[in-house]
């Protein structure tokens, strides 16, 4: 099972290690690590994706994140409702002629063309997991470069009362 | 009044270097203490150490350093201190920061670092210990600026004494400890990522305490947590109060005396027959401060399959890790002992539960067979609790001698076992003692060791020698890597690959040339004949004892069974066989 942790971390050198050396040693594997200064300073925010056999398993991962010393405060978001955001890059090979049409077609996922060349240019898209990944389904056939993601970034809803309608809303 | 005192302290703000501010903070710690091994990165720690008149042990490696502030912390409760130098210094404790994190022993460790300018050069005796040590420590920190030094020392022990204890690591580059800053040992410790819960949930209490008057089959599994926490006054009279056996872990002997009626012995791979029938039958299981280790549990699916398990324990991330909880409890272990025995509630009715006990404990007690022509292990043992009346303390390496150790030396009182429970590593009982006896210097301490464990770590017989430190170090000489080869034995069809070592050095001359008395026996009159020598003499002495080469360890769990599962239990009356 996909679980999103977030936690605040004192920014101090070697944290990351600590947490991801903690992720090998318990045998856990990380889908997607972002870290980022918050609106503390001297504090960053983590937010990691991981796979999980069972609940247990994820109760023992922010039970073991908690015993960090610099780890401030850890939640397992995934059961809340959330703001879940992704950015992603993708060279595409286009000639001018197609130009065009991948303007159209980026159009209803609001990514949008951060560089041209002669033979491709390079979509910015940003959103939820799954819509990055469709956009990429969509833009395979032209013949994709290169994809750079930076990884699920993520925290609580301010309300968390109409949790359900607000899972259903963010799709584009 | 009031601004005297600001005045004072800011007056005691006076510049120094680190190395000294290293110095002045263990005095006010109160260090007793220090053990450790010089080195080119720790040279100006050493230089103020010189004139400071803090004690300091050397070790002859620094694994010897940090075992034996592993059993210093282990008898005194006070945090082990260990100097080391750089590189080298610092990899030859690994494996010590490792075995007193998970035994869970504190440990303030300072390393020597190269210069802050060459960090990464891959300089003379760099090596990265921060990261080395980073999941082996409870935390560590790397100085990189001076005016953090008095601040990360005074943390480090806050971190290694305090919650669940563990070893903590200073790595300081050696500028550092030449560079002056501003020495303040006054400021207070704000740690907001590390708020250990000492008090139990009331809730949880009642929880509790309704699930005792119910129970019919209670047992308590009481481990470390107890001892580190000082609680056997409280656990022996929250069990009688109750009238709810006991049992403890290899870690845990002693926090209950092995002589009470209530008292099952120990469980697990090797415990005995009714502590792990009791752990299998019972069908409520209190556990304070034990882990649920596999070498405990045996095989997962058929641990105390009827029980409901409540777990008391300071490190929350310990309840629920290998068994499913009902009644969890993050406390420490007195604080939840205490509020316990001050709860109102109906005391299990366990008349029947304890009958059925005693039986089992009458049928199938621990078993050998003695054979006076030679040395049976079970037999030192027992001899040796004989002569100190089961009152001093034994240290161990891991392996056959450990359990027999544990099965048959009988501890009545708390904080006299020290053991290498689980790292499981050879090599720790010889330093172990030495930490033990400056701890307790009135204390009979006795090292109990195999004659493999032996030679990992014999080079600190010249500590004892040198300190002219009274320890009884006592070989069970097999010959052979004994638990190896009784593995291969029971599970690799007798292929003894590289677990029988028939031509063992001279022991005795070995303790001559460390200047102490050494005694050899091969028969139980020639045993107990050297032992009576040796407690009549108030100095160290190598006893190498050549027991029985080919017994084994039992009862015994295999892996992957379950404890109800366990083999070589035999009756005390062999007629019954």
């Amino acid at each position: 099972m996909r679980r999103i942790i977030t936690m605040t971390v004192n920014n101090r050198p070697g944290v990351l290690n600590r947490i991801t050396g903690l992720f090998t040693k318990r045998h856990y594997n990380i889908e997607s690590i972002t870290v980022g200064h918050t609106e503390t300073e001297g504090v960053s925010r983590m937010t990691f994706v991981v796979n999980v056999e069972d609940e247990r398993t994820a109760e023992q991962i922010t039970k073991q994140l908690n015993k960090q010393i610099d780890v401030l405060k850890v939640n397992d978001i995934t059961d809340q409702a959330i703001v879940a955001r992704e950015l992603a890059l993708i060279k595409v090979s286009v000639t001018p002629a197609l130009r065009q049409e991948i303007y159209t077609l980026i159009e209803p996922f609001r990514a949008s063309i951060v560089d041209v060349s002669r033979d491709s240019l390079v979509v910015q898209v940003t959103g939820e997991p799954e819509k990055v990944e469709a956009l990429i389904d969509l833009l395979k056939p032209y013949g994709i470069k290169e994809v750079a993601r930076t990884g699920t970034t993520a925290f609580t809803r301010g309300s968390q009362k109409t949790a359900a309608s607000y899972k259903t809303a963010f799709i584009i | 009044m009031a601004n005297m005192k600001v005045e004072e302290k800011r007056a005691q703000k006076t510049k120094m270097s680190g190395a000294l501010m290293l110095i002045e903070a263990l005095k006010a710690e109160n260090v007793e203490v220090i053990f450790g091994y010089p080195g080119g990165a720790v040279l100006p720690i050493y230089d103020k150490l010189y004139s400071s008149g803090v004690f300091h042990v050397l070790t002859r490696h620094e694994q010897g350093a940090i075992h034996a502030a592993e059993g210093y912390a282990r008898i005194s409760g006070k945090p082990g201190v260990v100097i080391a130098t750089s590189g080298p210094g610092a990899t030859n404790i690994v494996t010590g920061l490792t075995d007193a994190m998970i035994d869970s022993l504190p440990l303030v460790v300072f390393t020597g670092q190269v210069a802050s300018n060459v960090i990464g050069s891959d300089a003379f005796q760099e090596a990265d210990v921060v990261g080395i040590t980073m999941p082996i420590t409870k935390h560590n920190y790397q100085v990189r600026d001076i005016q953090e030094l008095p601040k990360i020392i005074k943390e480090a022990f806050h971190i290694a004494t305090t919650g669940r204890p563990g070893p903590v690591l200073i790595d300081i580059p050696k500028d550092m400890t030449t560079m002056e800053g501003e020495f303040d040992y006054e400021q207070e410790i704000h740690l907001p990522g590390y708020q250990p819960t000492i008090h139990p949930n009331h809730l949880q209490i009642r929880k509790l305490v309704e699930a005792v008057s119910q129970a019919k089959k209670p047992v308590i599994l009481a481990g470390a947590g107890v001892l580190h926490a000082n609680a056997s006054k409280e656990l022996q009279q929250y069990a009688e109060q109750q009238h709810i056996p006991v049992i403890h872990t290899l870690l845990g002997l002693g926090g209950f005396p092995a002589d009470h009626p209530l008292f099952l012995g120990m469980a697990g791979m090797h415990g005995t027959y009714t502590a792990n029938m009791a752990l299998y039958e019972c069908d409520l299981l209190i556990n304070i401060g034990a882990r649920f280790d596999d070498r405990v549990t045996g095989n997962l699916k058929y641990f105390a399959p009827n029980a409901t398990v409540a777990h008391i324990d300071i490190d929350p991330a310990e309840i629920g890790k290998n068994v499913p909880t009902k009644i969890p409890i993050v406390s420490d272990a007195k604080e939840a002992l205490k509020e316990l025995i001050h709860q109102e509630g109906k005391p299990a009715d366990t008349t029947a539960w304890l009958a059925q006990l005693n039986e089992w404990k009458k049928q199938f007690p621990l078993y050998y067979k003695n054979d006076v022509q030679t040395i049976k292990p079970q037999k030192l043992i027992e001899m040796i609790y004989e002569f100190t009346n089961g009152e001093a303390i034994i240290t161990t390496d891991v392996g056959q001698h450990q359990m027999w150790a544990a099965q048959y030396y009988k501890f009545n009182k708390p904080h006299r076992w020290v053991t290498s429970g689980g790292l499981g590593t050879m090599g720790f009982g010889l330093p172990a003692a030495i930490g033990a006896q400056l701890a307790d210097k009135n204390a009979t301490v006795i090292s109990i060791v195999g004659d493999g464990g032996f030679q990992m770590t014999l080079q600190e017989l010249s500590v004892i020698r040198e300190l002219n430190l009274p320890i009884k170090v006592i070989i069970v000489n097999n010959q052979s890597l004994g638990m190896v080869r009784q593995w291969q034995e029971i599970f690799y069809e007798k292929r003894y690959s590289h677990s029988l070592i028939p031509n063992q050095p001279d022991f005795v001359k070995l303790a001559e040339a460390y200047n102490m008395k050494g005694f050899r026996a091969k028969t139980e009159a020639e045993a107990c004949e050297i032992l009576k020598q040796a407690f009549s003499l108030d100095e160290p002495v190598l006893l190498d004892f050549h027991v029985t080469a080919d017994e084994n360890v039992y009862p015994m769990v295999a892996p992957g069974k379950g404890l109800h599962e366990m083999v070589g239990v035999k009756p005390c009356d062999e007629s019954l066989q």
